[in-house]
This record gives structure tokens, sequence and C-alpha cells, in this order.
């Protein structure tokens, strides 16, 4: 593994704030387990210093082109910089893991 | 009965063939290459749709941005954000970046229908556009719900009643790279743009309507300002109105030959001769008198610039720079190698629905001839010609014909086409080239079958009876010189017999003086004669006195004598 890419990741993990915004439809069981997947990921690898923030767009549909949100659920990090999008359920961790840049991206392409 | 209702797009061409617009409350699917023409389609179909019927749109763009849109479509003469402002119309452009996202488990597309959803509301929108939805299929990498979702939302589109259109990339063999016509099944239309000779025509085709007859032709149109101009012919058909109004040819003899009064209104009239046979000359006669009687005329040239026109028919005494000030006279001049000929019909077109002619002139129409086969340019110029007919416009084509062909066959084969045709020919004979003229024919009128000699004068054309005698047909300068030994001999002839009625004159006096000179010869001699009689009788009368006197003195017996 390359050990530069390592203090980077490092340096991300590190930085205070963790801003999410997590984008739902109504409570449909799918949100539901969206937000408690992404929930046990945040105590895990963040904890005491995320924030997340639910819109629910049927109840502020304007919010939507914000983000340029199609698919629901859609978890946005906004901070760190830059912006990372995760579609889906969350239930594959891993994956979530990746696209928050928590991991290392070895099996992204 | 529940008769399918339609929504028209505004685009009259479009409407046409469609017999009314596209389905109404329904999707349909226009398919087409890149640069084809689909999203102008598109977005004519929300802007007329806003100002043209007072139904409110909106635009998904997946690919352009609002501003790039709006930027593009300005030029076309589309004020969107005037519309946008003015709460008619909403354009929402949707922006997928596969790299910045990560797919983990299950998801719908419930955030595009909640946007497009808000954005129908915020303006009360009748009519949808999806351009190009796509796009979604690189954005998103699980085919399996994307198609679900598209499924749903096409449906949802329906339940809503709002006419929709969505647009799709032409795929290799389907007719849309996603097989999108799978979901929106019930009109499909395809647009193409094709380059032949480096000439590029676009092509509409109307592949399904479901519930609804169309025309299903390939028909071109043209993207210019204002949009797409579809060329509005339905049909070839023969049913067009007659009339048995004339219009003059602007050339006398002509009238005259033409049974005396010239054209039928509305007929289509082929002028065909070799080069440099006055052909121009004559359609610039007839757009001279079509003008002077204020009609409006269309000269279509593909060969000469219209000052050229202009300055060559001065030459012969035809002023068409006074018309064209008054704009009775329009020129849609125009090089033949610029378009297909498909493009070309609809330009020719276009014209005729802005200018509104009574009479086109087309000059010439073998210029289409490189540019498609000779059964292309024949099946354009029917519909051209049926076009016209149809809109009751005298139409006056010339055509070139190339020397060593046989003579009464036109290059283009369209003669079968035309109502009257009008041939002109060059005679090549002793040392010089004269212009003959006749009526090939000329449907539903007495006309002369006469051969005429063609003359180009400083007064316009005029046309000579030719000399027709002796088993020979002479023209120019022979017929002159025949003409004129023709007056020799008669001259002669007439001299003729004046001398011989001055010989019969000269006899007639011989005569009068030899009947005189017998006369006094007779006179005289009667003369003479009476005086011997006289001189006869006295000598009588002298003996009988002597006698008498001798017997007196003889004292003789009286005797009688």
């Amino acid at each position: 593994m390359d050990p530069k890419l390592d203090n980077d990741h490092k340096d991300e993990v590190e930085q205070d704030e963790w801003n999410l915004r997590l984008y739902v439809a109504g409570q449909t069981p799918r949100s539901i387990a969206a937000f408690s997947n992404l929930k046990k990921i945040c105590e895990e690898h963040l904890s005491g210093k995320y924030h997340i923030e639910i819109i629910d767009l049927l109840e502020e549909p304007q919010l939507a082109s914000g983000d340029q949100i199609l698919a629901i659920p859609t978890l946005v990090r906004k901070l760190p910089s830059p912006i990372r999008k995760i579609i889906g359920d969350l239930s594959d961790t891993e994956r979530v893991l990746v696209g928050l840049d928590l991991r290392p991206a070895g099996k992204r392409i | 009965m529940n008769m399918l209702t339609k929504c028209p797009t505004g685009i009259e061409g479009f409407d046409e063939i469609t017999g009314g617009g596209l389905p109404q409350g329904r999707p349909s699917l226009v398919c087409g290459s890149a640069g084809c023409g689909k999203t102008l389609l598109g977005m004519e179909f929300i802007v007329r749709g806003a100002l043209q019927y007072d139904e409110p749109g909106v635009l998904m763009a997946f690919e352009e941005t609002e501003e790039d849109l709006k930027k593009n479509f300005s030029s076309m003469g589309f004020d969107l954000q005037g519309l946008i402002d003015r709460k008619k119309i909403v354009i929402d452009h949707v922006f997928i970046d596969r790299s910045e996202i990560e797919e983990t488990g299950e998801y719908d597309l419930e955030g595009l229908f909640i946007r497009l959803g808000a954005a129908i509301d915020q303006v009360g929108a009748k009519r949808v556009v999806l351009d190009t939805i796509e796009t979604l299929f690189s954005g998103f990498a699980h085919e399996g719900i994307l198609r679900s979702e598209l499924r749903r939302l096409f449906r949802w589109l329906k339940d809503k009643g709002i006419t929709a259109i969505i647009t799709a990339e032409r795929g290799k063999d389907t007719l849309s790279r996603q097989g999108l016509e799978e979901y929106v099944a019930d009109c499909v239309i395809l647009m193409d743009h094709r380059v032949v000779g480096q000439i590029s025509t676009r092509r509409l085709r109307i592949v399904k309507y479901r519930g609804s007859t169309h025309g299903a032709d390939e028909y071109p149109f043209l993207i210019c300002p204002g949009g797409i101009w579809l060329v509005p012919i339905t049909s070839s058909g023969l049913n067009h109105a007659v009339s048995t109004e004339r219009v003059g040819t602007g050339i006398g003899a002509l009238d005259t030959m033409l049974g005396g009064k010239g054209y039928y209104r509305g007929s289509s009239i082929l002028v065909s001769g070799t080069a440099g046979t006055g052909k121009t000359s004559i359609a610039s006669h007839f757009a001279d008198s079509m003008c002077s009687s204020g009609e409006r005329t269309l000269f279509v040239a593909f060969e000469e610039s219209p000052r050229q026109i202009v300055r060559n028919t001065k030459s012969i005494g035809i002023n068409l720079d006074q018309w064209i000030e008054k704009g009775l006279l329009n020129f849609h001049a125009i090089r033949p190698s610029q378009y297909g000929l498909e493009s070309h019909l609809s330009t020719i077109h276009k014209a005729i629905d802005e200018f509104k002619p009574a009479a086109v002139l087309i000059d010439p129409i073998s210029s289409f001839l490189p540019q498609g086969s000779t059964s292309e340019v024949k099946e354009m110029l029917l519909r051209l010609i049926d076009f016209l007919k149809t809109n009751g416009i005298t139409t006056l084509c010339t055509d070139l014909i190339h020397g060593g062909l046989v003579l009464e066959q036109t290059e283009v084969g369209m003669s079968s086409l035309m109502d009257t045709w009008l041939l002109l020919r060059s005679l090549e004979c002793s040392g010089e080239r004269n212009r003959t003229f006749y009526i090939a024919k000329s449907r539903g009128m007495k006309h002369s079958h006469q051969v005429r000699e063609f003359l180009l004068t400083d007064n316009g054309v005029e046309l000579v009876d030719v000399y027709v005698g002796t088993g020979e047909v002479l023209t120019g300068s022979a017929r002159f010189a025949r003409e004129a030994q023709e007056k020799a001999e008669a001259r002669e002839r007439m001299q003729e017999i004046d001398r011989k009625q001055l010989e019969l004159e000269q006899r007639r006096h011989l005569l009068n003086a030899r009947i005189t000179a017998f006369q006094s010869e007779f006179e005289a001699e009667e003369r003479e004669v009476k005086r011997l009689i006289d001189q006869c009788l006295s000598r009588e009368d002298l003996l009988a006195k002597v006698n008498e006197d001798m017997a007196r003195i003889r004292r003789a017996e009286k005797v009688t004598p």
C-alpha cells in the first residue's frame, strides 16, 4: 500500500467537521434503513465529529435541484469537500466507507 | 366514439403529417443521432405550446445547461428567459456525474419524480420534454432499477395527463440506444441527418403512431430561424382545383398561338431548349406580365444572380427593377449545389410560403440533375409541382437540354407532368444559328402548331413566321434572303404585267390611228366620187340642153328625151 495515500486519508479523517446530508422521500422502509445504516457507520468511524441533516423532498421538493438529486435515498457529503454522493440504502458498508473516503479506494474505479 | 385527441406541436408541417400533433396526454419518443434536431423539436414543442396554445411546459435537460439552452435558442428567435419570467416554461438542467456517485444498495429515482413534479406544479405544465433521458444510463450502474423507474416515470406522466416528448439517441440496430421504444410505444418519431455527396439533408419519419393514421414517408425538414420547417406535402395528389382563367404570357404572339389568351392560371409550363435559346427571356416576359397585372411572382434562379437577370432582361426591354421595388417580384437565387434535393424543395416551399406568389418561375429545373438520380429529381419535381398546383400557382419551369439529345425529350423526363410545353431549338445552317419556337403541347386549348422563328429584339421576344415554302423551312438570313428574292420576283411579275398592258394600249392606239386614217381616206374618196358624179350629172344636163338647143335650131319636132 502506498504510504503517501494512507497519510492523505489520515488527514481527511482527522478533519474536525463532517457535514452529511441524507435526502429521502417520506418515511419509506428504504429511507429508514438508510438512516439507521448511516447512523451506525458514523458512530463507528466518525464518533463525535459528524452532523447529519435529513431532507425530506416530499416536504421540500425545491431542494432536489440544488444537490442534483435523482435517486432516493442519496447521501451527500457536504464537508469535508469535495462533495461526494452515495446512493442507495447504504446497506453495503464497505462501499459507503469507500464513498465517504473513509477507506482507501482500493476497489474503486 | 372515443377518438384519440391530439396535441398540436405548433410546427405546421409536423402537425399536418401527424394529423394534428402528438397523442394528447401520452409520451412520444423522438429518436435520432447526434445533431439531428431532437432538442429543437422538443424545445419548439414547449415554446409553441406556451405561446400558441397557452399550455405551459417543462423541459428537463440532461445534457445542456439552462444557460446554454437559452443562448442556443435565442439565435433561433426563441426568448426562453422571457417565458421563464412569465412562468410559462421551466427549464431544469439535470446533471449526473458518475464519478462522484457511489451506489450502495437499493434505491429508486423518486428524486427525479419529485423534481419533475415540482417543476410541473410550478407553472401548471401540460407539456414535458425529457432531453435526453438516456443519459441516466451512464449515470447509474443498476440498469434493472433504471428500467423499471423509467417505465414508472412514463406511466406517471400518462396518469398526470401530460403530453411528453422523450428524446433518445439512435441505437445501432434499435431506434433508441437503450430500447426506450419498448416503454414509449404510442408514438415514435425518427429524425435523421444524412450526408450524400457532401450535402446534408435532414429528414423526419413517423415510425409508429398508435390509433392514428399518419404520413409514412420520410419528410425533409430544415432548421432555420424560427425553428423546424417541415415540407407540408402530405401526398402527391391529383385532386387540385383547376381554373379556366388565363394569364398573359407577356409575349403577344405567344398569346395568339395559345388560343389568343395565354396560359391557364395554375397550370405548369415547361420551356425547354438548348443553351442560349431564350428560355430565361420567355420566363422574364411572363414575370413582367404577371407583375404588371399586380400579381406577385417568385423567381427561383439557379444559374444567374438576381442582378444579372435584371440587367440581362433590360437588354430586351423588360424592366424588372420596378417590380422588385414595388415588392411584386422576389428572387430566390441559390446555387444548386448548396443543398440537397430535399432541402431545395424545403427552401422553395418556405420562400413560397413567405411570399405567397401567384406565379413561380424556376430557372432551370435541370440544375437539380447533379443533385440526385433522375428518379429522385423527378420525384422531387413532381412533389414541387403538385404543391404549386394545389395552391393554384402558375409555374413556369425552364429546362436546359444539352445538344445531341432527342429534341422532344426533357432531360429530367418530366414533360408529361407539364400542361404546356414550349420548345425552343436552334437551327444551324449556312453559317449561322437561329432560334425556332413551337408549342409541343398545351392541354385544354386550341394552340398553334406552327413553327415560329424566335427573335430577341430591343423590345423583347418576337415570334416571326418562318419561311415555309417549296418544301423547306428557312430562318434567319436564309429566310431574309429568300423573302428578298421572292419580293424581287414579285416585282418582276408586276412589271411584266405593266409592260403587257402598255403594249396593249399602244396597239389600241395604233389601231385607232389606222381606223382614223382609213376613215379620212374613205372620206376623201367619197368626196372625189361625189364630185365626179356631180360633174357627170352636170355634163348630162349640159348635153340635154345642147340637144334641145339644136332641135330648136333645126325646128325639129318636139322630141321627148
